[in-house]
């Protein structure tokens, strides 16, 4: 009897948890397909309203394309006197060379720190373990009256060569070269007569691809995405890069024609899109491994 | 201290001493030319060019600014620039004693950016924390491709730049006819269109909402990374004692989850306290008479609007005192960073010394 009542017990708890997490499951689904869709609602509204005419935008609300993208396309390189190309290349220019300076310059301190042994090794380690979390905004100032000493405002020389002494990346790229580089691999290369730079270029560097990428694409999108440096540096208009274009974009000028703001902004958001549909795996997992910093 | 400063480099010039003796030990009768070479010197190389960029391009200008915060230093409009002329803390006074406009604004420029960038955190911190334990829990498992979808989706804000962003969400909401105002009205939800960007409620709010909506992803991925890490034998002796899921949340995940916590905690303050971008795309041209702008004003803005105002007079002593109290503020959180790190660090160390001593052991 209490054997039975027992199994009747079970079974009914067994459905009931059963029910339970059904819905705990339409929930969880739900609320992520309702984020997923925040995530992409302005998106699209940018997309649609750059596809429709200024007179329409102001209208009605609408999520239907329209098939003035064409016109209004024309109309940005005509009318506007953005040169979009320029500030793509420069920001294109500014991003890649600060990032391969920022990867190669980091992995050759990290190696440094790894591999030999010298007497100040810890005193540097933590002097870039104390820098690591100090933004370069708060020696803007400083920094600003010095290039206007040294004559380089104005120029890209202060956004590219900076990004040689990078704390964060030398400190993960610190902890993916203890995990693996086996010092053994040193030692053989030196019986072998490579020099020290030689089996760093020739060893070392292609053992931390998978960190140099990860670094990289961070790097990438943060020298692209940055405006406060550029904007306090740079003023003449064939240097500006593509997020002061977006400062251009919401002056008092274009704010007339509202197809023509939503298409350069569709312009400046679409590289980081593209970047996006490509590497967004590496993006994620890159940021999961970042966190940890284990 | 001292001794587990030495050990390590023992440790692995043991090592590599064994490695170079063993290779020679089959040549006993040759002479090692020279004892060991020492390739410790080469250290310094590799480590030089971070050093000496990092001194002329980050620490002198960061020493310059401290002295500028000290001394008046005005470039007026028209006229020979004034300074830079040593005052001691004066300007530091000035802030402290709300002295002016130039306290009254600086004081409002770190309440601006303080609230707004806590308005983002709590949610920011609770949603992520949510969707990180659903993501891990293991009796009711969401799909893995549906998860990885989710994840690269709510991610996605993170990468876009922040000034498009800003200046995307400030035409959305524009007045009369954004589409937000049209929306609204359609519905039924607003009779009238209503001015988001000139009401510093609401201004306050967007910006903070496009803060939590760019970063609650990240943290979120970092959250599940800190969550994955965690024994996975607790939680089957937890099951095995048959704790619930929210018993196994509360009493294992969450307080296993501290540090991480922590470290978002610790890195969105530091971030947040430079708020820029989105911000400044907000508040439009530098002259805008916008009502809201007083209160979206973050401090790095203000740094900026002290020495690149056009029409105005540049106080470079001015804005170096707001960037002084900025790093203080930074330096800060970034000491209480360094400890919970630093301990981590420690372990591992200890952990690698003990790996060394081992295979030295093992190599006899």
């Amino acid at each position: 009897m209490s054997r039975v009542d027992y199994n009747v017990r079970a079974g009914s708890s067994t459905t009931s948890v059963k029910i339970k997490s059904f819905w705990k499951k339409v929930l969880m689904y739900s609320v992520c397909t309702l984020l997923t869709i925040v995530s992409i609602f302005p998106f699209w509204v940018l997309f649609v309203n750059a596809t429709r005419e200024s007179y329409d935008i102001q209208g009605a609300f609408s999520l239907i394309p329209s098939n003035y993208l064409k016109i209004n396309i024309n109309s940005f390189f005509t009318k506007s006197n953005i040169d979009v190309l320029q500030s793509f290349f420069n920001s294109l220019f500014i991003s890649s060379t600060a990032t391969i300076l920022t990867v190669y310059f980091s992995s050759l301190t990290a190696y440094g720190l790894v591999v030999y042994n010298f007497k100040l090794k810890r005193a540097a380690f933590t002097f870039i373990m104390v820098v690591l979390m100090i933004p370069p905004q708060v020696s803007i100032i400083g920094f600003i009256s010095f290039m206007m000493n040294l004559g380089l405002m104005d120029s890209f020389i202060p956004l590219i060569i900076p990004a040689i002494a990078a704390p964060a990346t030398v400190f993960f790229m610190r902890q993916f070269l203890q995990s693996s580089l086996p010092l053994e691999i040193v030692e053989a290369g030196r019986i072998d007569g490579t020099s020290e730079f030689g089996i760093f270029n020739r060893i070392a560097l292609p053992i931390m691809k998978p960190a140099i990428a990860t670094q990289a694409i961070f790097c990438f999108i943060g020298n692209w995405n940055n405006l406060f440096l550029p904007s306090m540096i740079l003023n003449s208009e064939s240097k500006r890069t593509m997020p002061m274009l977006v400062s251009i974009l919401s002056s008092e000028r274009y704010r007339t024609d509202f197809g023509m703001v939503y298409l350069g902004l569709l312009i400046t958001i679409l590289p980081m899109i593209v970047v996006y549909l490509f590497l967004s795996q590496y993006i994620v997992r890159g940021v999961a491994l970042g966190g940890v910093k284990e | 201290m001292a001794i587990s400063d030495v050990k390590p480099t023992n440790a692995s010039d043991i090592n590599s001493d064994k490695i170079a003796s063993s290779s020679l030990s089959k040549y006993k009768n040759i002479k090692a030319p020279k004892k060991m070479v020492s390739y410790s010197k080469y250290g310094y190389f590799f480590i030089l060019p971070f050093f000496a960029i990092y001194a002329i391009f980050s620490l002198y200008p960061l020493l310059n600014t401290i002295y500028l915060s000290m001394t008046q230093y005005v470039k007026p409009v028209m006229g020979p620039v004034i300074g830079p002329k040593f005052v001691g803390l004066s300007n530091f006074k000035d802030i402290v004693e709300n002295n002016r406009a130039f306290g009254e604004f600086t004081i409002g420029a770190f309440r601006n950016t303080f609230i707004m960038w806590s308005i983002n955190f709590i949610p920011q911190i609770s949603l992520a924390l949510l969707l990180a334990a659903w993501f891990t829990n293991m009796r009711v498992k969401m799909n893995g491709a549906a998860q990885g979808i989710y994840k690269v989706m709510i991610y996605m804000p993170n990468i876009i730049t922040a000034a498009s962003i800003s200046l995307l969400f400030k035409t959305l909401f524009s007045y009369p006819k954004g589409p937000i105002n049209l929306l609204l009205i359609d519905l039924g939800i607003l009779d009238d269109p209503f001015r988001f960007i000139e009401t510093p409620t609401s201004a306050v709010l967007i910006i903070s909402f496009i803060n939590f909506w760019m970063w609650y992803g990240n943290t979120m991925i970092i959250l599940i990374a800190g969550i994955m890490g965690i024994n996975p034998s607790l939680y089957d002796s937890a099951e095995i004692d048959g704790a619930n899921n929210g018993q196994i949340f509360r009493k294992i995940t969450l307080p296993l989850l501290r540090p991480i916590m922590l470290y978002t905690l610790v890195t969105s303050l530091i971030g947040g306290m430079q708020m820029y971008d989105i911000p400044r795309l907000m508040a439009g041209d530098v002259n805008s008479t916008n009502p809201a702008n007083r209160y979206i004003k973050t401090v790095t803005m203000y740094i900026q609007e002290l020495v690149a105002r056009p029409g105005t007079s540049r106080n470079y002593g001015h804005s170096a005192a707001v960037s002084v109290l900025l790093f203080l503020v930074t330096a800060t959180f970034s000491i209480i960073l360094f400890y919970i790190m630093r301990d981590k660090d420690a372990i591992k160390q200890r952990k690698l010394e003990k790996a060394a001593k081992k295979e030295a052991m093992a190599n006899e």
